[in-house]
């Protein structure tokens, strides 16, 4: 096979038509008339690649862009202009050979019927994917064991949790062995051990059937977990794409400074922002670029015991970048 | 060809176990799909029977069969794609079925097989016993039920493709609602659905002669109980076959627009 890329693009953009009004019966009149109509710019000429088998993070603000990304590389947007191939194929024609090769899982719009058990709607899906009998059987029993479905699949879906459906939903979407995945915000909504569950299943598969893994997320911890590459969209560009600790380093201006001292925490206020307090424990906020020599200035001043200095959580940086729409 | 047939055993089987779970509202719908004929024929048949036994050479047994066989004819053209249809693109559903590699229409026509045959188990009783009580009249011949079968497949697929279409109207929303308000008049006066349309007045036969409606519905019923002289019935069916070629072509064009559309509103 030897694709060189699963995932290439260039200038990809998409502008939508939306229709406006303002608030009001006037309006709602009038607009029945002559309907007002606006561009909205979505995506604004993005360009990355992926290799096959990689899994790589898509952070950004709520609409930022990237389910409207996600969709075009499925196939269920046209760009408005720009290019992109996914796994060979231009995405928006839809051609059977590509779409038997993807999957799309959305966090809240579904594949499964919802009245009938899971399990009859994988039957449907093996047909439809054209899964052959053997395969079909042994990829099931390999998911069940994964997520666990065992108690799950013959009960009718409408009866399950969202964390339970959600991990139906993945498993009706992996049957076919797609070899790019598309995940948009799947831990949505989920408790912290579904969650946590969900983001092993995710690792376990891409390293067990070397699948490209592009995936949105709002948690952090999803990111961390899986990615070591993010990309950060936001109104539509792309802000970073490279390692997700160097974001952290460039992007943060801050250190934190831990000390263990006995001494008084209103005396350490001199040298940065105090952030927490607790028994013979400050944490201190300073400028990285005077981290040395307040570190200095600490040792000889103070009776310090212990001392670490760390990178604030890059949930931080994030929230930073997106406020700022920077990367520094 | 055959993987689609796969696919096809596959949906009805889904299907059928989806319906399973609706046995209550089955039983309403049934309720609604018969009483409306049933009040057709006692209309027309107290007509008939004030008018010293027939109206324009149909008497109540006429009326009887024809309402007999609206009915079953109506159940197995009748579908419900449109308002599901609708609500498929306004709740967003329609994402996960184009990210299959299968034509979104084939589960539909599956799932409309399904609860056609379902449904007929309980139809066919059902018009039986009105049968008993209506006492229907008619002279089916071999030749009549051989062409009453392509007729009845044909009126089948023209009522199941326009109203897909309809359904993809969605994509345009509210500018189009006036069409599918249009569509539904017509059906309503000109498929049959009242009474035959020979007792209607010359222009609205032309009219009906000139729209889908009556190929969708009265013609096969008609065939069937041979109401119909060799002329009309050749006529019909090339009617219905140009009907087919309409409706197909229609619901090409608007399913590639539509996807453009759809994809213009953020899919």
């Amino acid at each position: 096979m030897g694709h060189s890329c699963a995932i290439d693009m260039c200038n990809l953009s998409k502008h939508y038509t939306v229709s406006r009004r303002d608030a009001g019966l006037k309006a709602a009149l009038r607009s029945v008339v002559r309907r007002a109509t606006s561009q909205v710019v979505a995506v604004d000429g993005i360009t990355f690649h992926l290799a096959p088998g990689e899994i790589v993070g898509f952070l950004g603000p709520n609409g930022a862009g990237k389910t409207t990304t996600l969709k075009m590389l499925a196939g269920l947007l046209y760009p408005t202009t720009g290019t992109a191939t996914v796994l060979d194929y231009v995405p928006w024609r839809r051609e059977r050979a590509f779409l038997q090769q993807i999957a799309l899982v959305m966090g809240q719009r579904n594949q499964l019927q919802w009245d009938i058990p899971a399990i009859d709607s994988f039957a449907l899906n093996q047909t439809i994917y054209r899964i052959d009998p053997s395969a079909y059987r042994r990829t099931l029993d390999e998911l069940t064991e994964l997520l666990d479905l065992a108690p799950l699949l013959t009960k009718p879906v409408r009866t399950l949790s969202l964390g339970e459906r959600m991990k139906c939903e993945l498993a009706a979407a992996l049957l076919h062995r797609p070899r790019v995945l598309f995940l948009d915000e799947p831990t949505i909504g989920l408790d912290v051990t579904s969650q946590r569950r969900i983001r092993t299943f995710i690792a376990e598969y891409n390293r067990r059937s070397e699948a490209t893994v592009l995936l949105s997320s709002h948690y952090m911890a999803d990111v961390e977990a899986l990615c070591r590459r993010v990309i950060v969209i936001h109104h539509g560009q792309i802000l970073f794409d490279g390692n997700l600790r160097e974001l952290a380093q460039r992007s943060s201006s801050y250190k934190t400074i831990t000390v263990q001292t006995p001494d008084e925490p209103s005396r350490l206020a001199s040298f940065g922002e105090v952030i927490s307090r607790e028994e013979g424990q400050v944490k201190l906020r300073v400028p990285k670029a005077a981290t040395a020599s307040v570190v200095q200035r600490l040792l000889e001043e103070c009776a310090i015991s212990d001392l670490t200095i760390e990178d604030p959580p890059i949930e931080q940086v994030i929230e930073q970048i997106f406020a700022q729409g920077v990367v520094a | 060809m055959k993987a689609l047939l796969a696919v096809y055993r596959a949906q009805l089987k889904t299907s059928f176990l989806m319906y399973l779970q609706y046995r209550a509202s089955s039983v309403l719908w049934l309720l609604g799909m018969v009483l409306e004929p049933v009040i057709y024929l006692v209309v027309w048949s107290t007509i008939a029977g004030a008018n010293g036994g027939a109206v324009d050479g149909y008497t109540a047994g006429d009326f009887a069969a024809y309402f007999l066989v609206l009915l079953l004819v109506n159940h197995l053209t009748d579908n419900w794609v449109y308002y599901e249809f609708q609500e498929r693109v306004r709740q967003g559903l329609l994402s996960p079925l184009l990210l299959r590699p299968i034509h979104p229409i084939h589960a539909d026509i599956a799932q409309n097989l399904t609860y056609k045959f379902m449904m007929l188990v309980v139809m066919l009783p059902t018009a039986g016993a009105l049968g008993l009580v209506f006492h229907p009249t008619a002279s089916i011949t071999p030749l009549s039920l051989l062409l009453f079968l392509p007729s009845l497949v044909l009126a089948i697929a023209i009522r199941f493709l326009v109203e897909w279409s309809l359904g993809l109207t969605a994509f345009w929303t509210t500018q189009m609602s006036a069409v599918i308000q249009v569509y539904y008049v017509g059906l309503f006066f000109l498929s049959g659905q009242m009474g035959p349309l020979a007792l209607f007045p010359a222009p609205v036969q032309v009219l009906a002669q000139l729209l889908p409606f009556q190929w969708m519905l009265a013609f096969p019923v008609q065939l069937l109980l041979g109401q119909l002289d060799q002329h009309a019935i050749v006529l019909g069916l090339i009617a219905q076959t140009i009907w087919l070629c309409l409706s197909l072509a229609m619901m090409t064009v608007l399913w590639h627009r539509g996807l453009r559309r759809y994809s213009g509103m953020g899919a």
